[in-house]
């Protein structure tokens, strides 16, 4: 198939494989910054083709991962409601809040919709005007442009009937609370392609050069994430820093100028919560005032909800690269994807999840 | 264990799952636990615990095959077929991979009120079309109509009995280390036909649903293969992953896949990749997966491609002794990673 078997060769993995064998001399530790590119790494079972010497931790880059329990909650509440069509994307659905999720919602009678654009979303809200229809806008810059453009929409359409449970969150704050942490042990990044491809790359340049970090910019199919970690291990290697784009076929410098005015229009920054790594300074995007009555959680009025984590999960520390997902004593024990106790057992691109689902004959661990 | 009245309590944990989600439908785990710690135990006896697609009775030296299947797919009519014509080769199916060909089908029909009776008899007629084409009759039937708002519109149960000929011996447990893996055309063909229609998901795609009765084909594998085929199983719910899974569960024995020899047409895979589906998981309605001793494979799989529903045949596996229980995958780029059985239903990525 054109555009994907490109990129899955296996000669040509080969010789990627053979060359970072032959450039690594010393022990690397890398993160991949997107739960999309643990998913390929995992599934395709790079990670294991790898030198020894080359660790690769698993980033935040996880939308549904990183969405604090207490807007899950507030989800809940609100998908709850007689008047409302609660809408999201498939794998927010099955993550677990304080005490239930929103499919388990939907068995209770609620009306909740799996849709795969915030578009449709919209589109549900022009077919029933007597009710409310709320969208669960999560992720990063990658879905920011599609979710403003909803609500962009909604205003021109005047539907009084719309608007979104907003947790966006962007990728530059993250990596450098990362590397600001005394803990961290990453020495070099894979940027999140797609994240790039709507933002560009020139805001990575001022962090690679602060802490002095190899950045490769890097995309999602096997080839790809192969030439990332060759890229990053070279830079490693000739002691270089600085940001390189190995995912020049979608990404530019400057990224999509209209996406990124269609978000600017709609969204501001602002301090955002983690799930499992706290507040971080201006990492995420809220709805500007003049958008406020899109904002579905002073609609529904449910600011005061919070939240308690399970004290057993560590996914705070897996998403900042301190532990692999099996070395957390409840995985595939305690925590499973039919009883999930964090987000990263849920989503199919949370690092615990792609473990549990590829990973157990290396890591040993019951079935 | 000897206070009786503990058998009243509900084997599945309250806390864990209050009420019944959709998940536990889907065919992956959480069905696997319904099955095994409630209607295992709940109706224990010996045809039921073989876990086979329909139990197997000897009644005066014939061996019958006996199943069930309801259907309650959403929307009622898909490109490629409809409820009717799926209720019959579902059931069709399940008696042909116990080995048997099908002598007849009840119907049990749950209407919703307010079901335009123009909808009723395109169902009835495609069911009683697809029979025919099958040649079985449905020789007995029922019909309740639910309240407005309680159903899909129709929801269909069919049970067939069939009969299995002499020397055929198919079972889960029967997969031997050296076995090969065969399935009998391209994956996932069903699930992103139906998923391309849904309301929510709707894309373009020319794909139709691959349902079609296989009773034909096997008597084909089987008038080669005879008693060197030794499991079937058709991967509906929960894909070629899940059922393989199950085998392999059943029989404790690994099974390692190569993608690359697992047929799949270009217009599925890309719905997969931009739906972020793994297409191993979706379901399928008119193929088959048989685990075939080595001796018989290539003359079982010749049989296959000869039949109108199998050209695209192929090996894409073999039963190993290694990582009992789990179904392991060479990727295309020669990476292993195992294959798990689906917790729940496969739901479309964010990004």
């Amino acid at each position: 198939m054109k555009y994907v078997d490109e990129y899955r060769g296996e000669a040509e993995a080969q010789r990627f494989v053979r060359a970072i064998h032959d450039t690594v001399t010393r022990p690397w530790t890398l993160m991949e910054v997107c739960g999309g590119q643990t998913h390929t790494l995992i599934k395709f079972g790079i990670d294991a083709m790898l030198p020894k010497q080359v660790t690769l931790v698993h980033g935040p880059g996880c939308p549904v991962c990183v969405t604090p329990l207490e807007l899950i909650d507030k989800a809940i509440a609100i998908a709850r409601r007689p008047e409302v069509i609660f809408t999201s994307f498939g794998d927010m659905l099955r993550v677990p809040g304080s005490s239930t999720d929103l499919l388990s919602v939907k068995a209770g009678g609620g009306d909740v919709r799996m849709v795969y654009s915030p578009l449709d979303a919209v589109k549900l809200a022009q077919k029933h005007l007597d009710r409310q229809v709320v969208f669960f806008a999560v992720g990063f810059e990658t879905t920011a442009p599609a979710n403003a453009m909803a609500v962009w929409q909604a205003k021109q359409l005047g539907l009084d009937n719309f608007s979104i449970l907003c947790s966006h969150v962007l990728v530059p704050p993250a990596m450098e609370a990362i590397l600001g942490s005394p803990d961290s042990l990453v020495q070099g990044f894979l940027a999140a392609g797609h994240v790039c491809a709507i933002m560009g790359y020139w805001e990575y340049e001022p962090i690679a050069a602060r802490y002095r970090v190899p950045i490769v910019v890097t995309g999602f199919e096997p080839l790809d994430l192969l030439q990332g970690i060759y890229m990053t291990l070279r830079a490693l290697e000739e002691g270089r820093w600085g940001v390189e784009n190995q995912y020049a076929r979608a990404v530019t410098r400057d990224g999509n100028q209209a996406a990124q005015r269609l978000v600017g229009q709609v969204f501001a920054t602002g301090d955002r919560q983690w799930r499992g790594i706290g507040l971080i300074p201006n990492s995420g995007y809220r709805l500007r005032p003049e958008y406020a009555r899109y904002d579905a959680e002073q609609r529904f009025e449910v600011a005061g909800i919070a939240a308690q984590e399970s004290p057993l999960c560590i996914a705070g520390q897996i998403m900042q690269g301190l532990k692999k997902p099996h070395q957390c004593s409840a995985f595939a024990t305690l925590c499973t994807p039919e009883r999930p106790l964090g987000a990263p057992m849920v989503s199919s691109e949370g690092a615990c999840a792609a473990y549990y689902a590829y990973h157990r004959t290396a890591v040993d661990v019951p079935v | 264990m000897t206070d009786p009245l503990t058998n009243l309590q509900c084997p599945i944990p309250i806390s864990d799952y209050p009420t019944v989600t959709l998940a536990h439908g889907g065919g992956g785990r959480l069905t696997q636990m319904l099955i095994e710690r409630m209607f295992l135990p709940a109706f224990d006896n010996p045809q039921l615990v073989q876990q086979h697609d329909g139990a197997l009775l000897e009644v005066n030296g014939a061996r019958l095959a006996f199943s069930t299947d309801s259907f309650v797919i959403s929307p009622l009519f898909f490109p490629g077929g409809d409820i009717g014509s799926l209720a019959v080769h579902g059931t069709v199916n399940d008696l042909a991979m116990c080995g048997a060909q099908p002598l007849a089908l009840s119907t049990g029909l749950i209407l919703e009120e307010g079901l335009p009776m123009e909808d009723l008899w395109r169902v009835v007629q495609s069911m009683q079309g697809a029979a025919q084409a099958v040649g079985v009759s449905v020789v007995t039937g029922d019909t309740k109509v639910v309240d407005r708002g309680k159903g899909d519109g129709v929801y269909i149960n069919t049970t067939g009995i069939g009969l299995i000929p002499a020397g055929v011996q198919i079972s889960p447990t029967r997969a031997r280390r050296g076995d090969l893996v065969l399935v009998s055309g391209a994956i996932a063909v069903h699930g992103i036909a139906i998923m391309s229609v849904r309301e929510g998901l709707a894309f373009e795609t020319t794909l139709a649903s691959d349902s079609a009765p296989l009773h034909e084909m096997v008597r084909e594998m089987l008038a080669v293969g005879g008693d060197h085929v030794h499991v079937l199983r058709d991967p509906t719910r929960g894909g070629v992953a899940s059922a393989l899974n199950e085998i392999a569960g059943s029989a404790r024995i690994g099974i390692r896949l190569n993608e690359a020899a697992i047929p799949i047409w270009d217009q599925v895979r890309g719905a997969c990749e931009i739906l972020g589906l793994d297409p191993l998981y979706v379901a399928n309605e008119g193929k088959l997966l048989a685990i075939v001793a080595p001796e018989a494979a290539d003359a079982v799989l010749a049989a296959m491609q000869a039949h109108s529903l199998g050209r695209e045949a192929a090996i894409i596996g073999e039963v190993t002794e290694e990582h009992r229980g789990r179904v392991v995958l060479r990727s295309r780029i020669g990476g292993s990673r195992v294959v798990d059985m689906i917790s729940g239903e496969q739901l479309p990525r964010i990004c």
